[in-house]
């Protein structure tokens, strides 16, 4: 039961993706008030690993467990296709295994995922922490500087609007798309045993 | 102890400034100029929010949405302004 949620039974949290609350008022926003989200700020304090995936990155910003903010896509339009994104300043458990500028191939499905910083938040603050970004030519959404994803300067927090979980069976994949969200996964049971 | 009557609190939620608007670039650049109105200088759309509150007077009320809008995350201000405004 949600409402039996503690933190004391687990190593790692991920919020996955989906609808919560019906996306009113703005995606996410409904959700990060709830009573299993606001104790997040105190896995926060405990360190325990946090993934937001899709909703679940819509509720950790709207949270503040992350900066910035997700809007209505450019086109107006829900998008649901396969995308290239790479990675920047890999660190923390959730990218432990993945290189400095390494491409991940993954699905997007979502109506809102425009990303949104101010530039001084993105100069003085996510220049210095992990960014996954979409690769040329694959930001579906608009999002400023090719955001797909941003993580706490520890990485120990992470969100993302594309699906490492359904890039994970190379059957999945279309042609010219690699599955390797998995990385992510195999990240956190590396560094759960290893440390990060 | 006064008495509380019902007020009528608008909240309204536009983008900020430097956020694009998509909806608002639409309406205007494909519907009011195309239809000549060149004298429209830019739309920006946003959200409207009634809030109908008991309180003991009309300051009360928009003080209290005011409160709700910041603690609740009725907006988001990272990208949006707020106006909070008693209902004519």
């Amino acid at each position: 039961m949600y409402k039996d949620f503690s933190l004391n039974d687990w190593d790692a949290l991920i919020i996955p993706g989906g609808f919560s609350y019906g996306d009113w008022l703005r995606a996410g926003a409904i959700a990060a008030r709830t009573q299993a989200i606001e104790k997040l700020k105190d896995a926060k304090d405990m360190h325990i690993p946090i993934l937001g995936i899709c909703n679940g990155f819509q509720i950790l910003v709207e949270g503040e467990l992350l900066p910035g903010a997700l809007l209505p896509n450019e086109n107006s339009k829900f998008v649901c296709r396969w995308i290239k994104t790479y990675v920047e300043k890999p660190r923390g458990p959730w990218l432990s295994l993945v290189e400095e500028k390494q491409e991940i191939d993954m699905p997007v499905a979502h109506a809102e995922g425009r990303y949104y910083v101010d530039e001084e938040t993105y100069r003085s603050s996510l220049l210095k922490s992990p960014i996954v970004r979409y690769a040329p030519g694959h930001n579906p959404n608009g999002s400023i500087y090719d955001i797909a994803g941003v993580g706490s300067e520890d990485g120990l927090i992470l969100g993302l609007m594309p699906h490492p979980e359904r890039s994970s069976e190379d059957i999945l994949a279309p042609r010219g798309f690699r599955a390797n969200g998995k990385i992510l996964f195999e990240s956190l049971a590396h560094s759960l045993k290893k440390g990060w | 102890m006064s008495e509380t009557s019902l007020h009528f609190v608008e909240v309204v939620i536009t983008n900020k400034k430097g956020v694009k608007d998509p909806e608002g670039d639409t309406i205007h650049k494909h519907l009011i100029l195309r239809k000549g109105y060149a004298e429209v200088l830019g739309v920006r759309t946003g959200k409207y929010i009634l809030f109908s509150v008991n309180a003991r007077s009309a300051e009360e009320a928009v003080k209290k949405v005011k409160e709700i809008c910041e603690k609740l995350r009725i907006y988001n201000p990272i990208i949006h302004d707020i106006e909070v405004r008693i209902s004519a």
